[in-house]
């Protein structure tokens, strides 16, 4: 039963970090460079306009329910269970999401990339 | 320009890996702070190593974001995921902890993966694909991700 709450965590928490992953990478793919409009424009520009896209509040909402899952989870699951899972699943289910929902070209270097890094995150745990 | 782009990865290894460590010794100095206290959690802050380690980590978000305004996402996760390997080599370097078997090949998993993804293009603009005949080939864009 335990092992059940765990992974209904470790669902929540991947869905939610992939979330704000991709809304956080597609709002600051509407900034623009942030380094070229900080020297042009000021950093004051440079945070007006992050802060004008509300897109990106949704991305720091998302975290923080991310953050917040995992903190729950941790009280109901193992810790070797939820952290190495979640942030193995999160590598992942970005490069899916990325793709669909950003268009970004995952070729299978990006592909090899995403599963040996989860696979190594997750035997890390172990 | 790309000794520049290295740069904010590393800060975003380095920061969000010092970050989580020195907010994780902070809080065990304060010691087990329930939920019922939030006040607790409130003056956490006045703690200097939670205030150190929140200041780390708005540092790794203001580079995690200046990364994402010239990356691709799927170039910006596998290419930080050395703060794993960090944790790691910090617990046997610092700590004397002992590193498995396991935990030695995860850290050549992760090191292979990053070195793969690093290699690569940052930036594949697919929207621009679109208009474009489909035979263009996506590699010839620019890898900095200069518009």
């Amino acid at each position: 039963m335990n092992d059940l709450n765990a992974w209904v965590a470790i669902v929540v928490i991947t869905l939610a970090a992939t979330t704000g992953d991709v809304l956080l990478a597609y709002s600051m793919k509407r900034v623009g460079h942030v380094a070229d409009l900080w020297r042009s424009h000021g950093l004051l520009a440079v945070l007006r306009r992050i802060l004008s896209i509300p897109t990106f509040f949704l991305g720091v909402l998302a975290m923080a329910v991310a953050f917040y899952s995992l903190l729950f989870g941790l009280s109901w699951g193992n810790l070797s269970l939820v952290v190495p899972a979640s942030a193995s699943l999160t590598f992942v289910s970005n490069a899916v999401a990325a793709r669909i929902f950003l268009h970004e070209r995952v070729g299978r270097r990006r592909w090899i990339a995403a599963l040996l890094v989860a696979a190594g995150v997750a035997l890390m745990a172990i | 320009m790309t000794f520049r782009k290295y740069l904010v990865l590393a800060g975003i290894t380095v920061f969000s890996t010092l970050g989580d460590s020195l907010l994780a010794r902070g809080m065990k100095q304060i010691g087990g702070a329930s939920l019922h206290h939030v006040s607790a959690l409130l003056f956490a802050i006045l703690n200097p190593w939670v205030g150190l380690g929140i200041f780390l980590l708005l540092a790794f978000f203001a580079c995690y974001m200046s990364a994402l305004s010239w990356a691709d996402l799927t170039y910006v996760l596998p290419a930080t995921s050395l703060s794993y390997v960090f944790v790691a080599l910090t617990g046997r370097i610092v700590l004397h902890e002992n590193i498995s078997p396991t935990r030695w090949l995860g850290i050549i998993l992760i090191t292979a993966g990053v070195g793969f993804v690093a290699a690569g293009p940052s930036f594949t603009p697919a929207r621009e694909m679109k208009t474009r005949p489909m035979g263009a080939s996506a590699d010839t864009f620019a890898p900095e991700g200069k518009p």
